[in-house]
């Protein structure tokens, strides 16, 4: 009984410290980050590429089915209604305020964040980043404020284009495939859809952004420099990033209500 | 320096992108007939029952979009909804004696104020108040009367 409470007793004392060091490393990554930015701006730009534009592919894949469906259930359920003009609306408040964010989130946590998190473990591994202090130079600026700098400057652009994409996914099954009117369609998302809607899918993709950026480093730059502690850094990044984009998705969504 | 090339075209790319989707989600997705505040003249009407009018719902006359209401208050004193609202000032020729009917948009749509020309010389400006009003129709009530009907049908037989 005593043995059970001190293990919980433990393990609370390591989440705090863990969340605590967690923070610290967030404030070192700030401060580091706006002369990064300005000295050494072609490596944030290599990381945009790294995690924005080679997410491309599977961002607008993933959004034109999205959309494709909410048209198809959107249509199913509203035209049970006799609304079935009203699928815009569902498919565009649906994607700009919930499944663009989180599904972007979840995917550049599964595209992005491994590889970021996998990269910085296998050069702690190899003794990269040791050899960087000894050459003076800081391993934090040269390679993880960079790939920090990155995921979050690309997460919005990434939610943007998820939802239009998404959009247009659900334009055409809707409009080409069930026979919805186009204008209908967009006249009654325009009416509907104010910029606060917009607005919010903007703050929670930045948000989402930072949290997973952050979470794919951290994993990577505190992972076991081994071949099996960088594997458990990766999966670690996915499952953490997962609960907290879906924890902040909520308390997000009460908060602008 | 190929490497360097593709990275630069790729990112320049992706940023173009993702910053024209923002921009067609902030313009092109959203309601853009907003109207500009101080091009605006503000109008006031009381009606017995508002029903679901909200901010902002459409004031439309003759069908078209003219303005918007920006307020719903309730009146203690006349137990009435006073109901504000801005029209474009392109629209300054709108007879003073203009009717305000709340209508609906559609068997399930939204509620909006719909305008039907009066004959008066005297136009709508800055401070108006429309005297004939029309009060939304509320489905329970017109329901009521049609089963209170019924019955005295049944009684007249």
């Amino acid at each position: 009984m005593v043995a059970a409470l001190r293990d919980l007793y433990v393990t609370f004392v390591q989440f705090v410290r863990t969340f605590g060091a967690l923070q610290l490393f967030l404030c070192k990554l700030i401060m580091h980050s706006p002369s990064v930015m300005f000295r050494r701006f072609g490596l944030v730009v290599g990381q945009v590429y790294n995690s924005g534009a080679l997410s491309l592919v599977i961002i607008m894949v993933c959004s034109l089915f999205v959309g494709a469906v909410l048209g198809l259930q959107g249509f199913d359920t509203l035209s049970r209604f006799n609304a079935e003009e009203s699928v815009g609306t569902f498919a565009g408040f649906a994607l700009i305020k919930e499944l663009g964010p989180v599904i972007t989130a979840l995917l550049f946590a599964g595209r992005a964040g491994t590889a970021l998190a996998s990269e910085i473990g296998l050069m702690k591994a190899t003794d990269q980043l040791s050899a960087m202090e000894m050459m003076g130079v800081n391993p934090i600026r040269r390679v993880v404020v960079p790939r920090f700098l990155g995921g979050v400057i690309a997460m919005p652009f990434l939610v943007a284009i998820f939802s239009v994409v998404g959009l247009f996914g659900s334009q055409l099954v809707a409009v080409s495939l069930l026979g919805v009117d186009v204008g209908a369609f967009w006249q009654q998302l325009q009416q509907t859809l104010d910029s606060e809607d917009v607005y919010e899918g903007i703050l929670k993709s930045i948000v989402f952004g930072g949290a997973a950026s952050l979470i794919a480093v951290w994993e990577g730059y505190n992972s076991i420099p081994t071949a099996e502690g960088v594997g458990r850094a990766t999966t670690r990044t996915v499952v953490i990033t997962a609960i907290t984009v879906l924890i902040f998705n909520f308390i997000i969504t009460a908060w602008m209500l | 320096m190929q490497q360097t090339r593709t990275v630069e075209l790729g990112t320049g790319l992706f940023a173009l992108l993702g910053m024209g989707a923002l921009f067609f989600l902030t313009t092109q997705a959203t309601g853009t007939d907003d109207f500009d505040a101080d091009l605006t003249f503000e109008v006031t009407a009381r009606f017995e029952n508002v029903g679901s009018l909200r901010k902002r719902a459409p004031v439309a006359m003759a069908g078209v979009t003219i303005g918007r209401v920006t307020d719903i208050e309730f009146d203690p004193i006349s137990l009435q909804a006073v109901v504000t609202f801005v029209i474009d000032s392109r629209y300054d020729q709108i007879p003073e004696d203009s009717d305000a009917s709340i209508l609906t948009a559609g068997l399930l749509g939204s509620q909006y104020i719909g305008l039907t020309p009066g004959g008066s010389p005297e136009y709508l400006a800055e401070g108006s108040e429309l005297f004939f009003t029309q009060s939304a129709v509320v489905l329970e009530n017109l329901i009521g009367r049609f089963l209170v009907r019924g019955e005295q049908d049944d009684s007249e037989e």
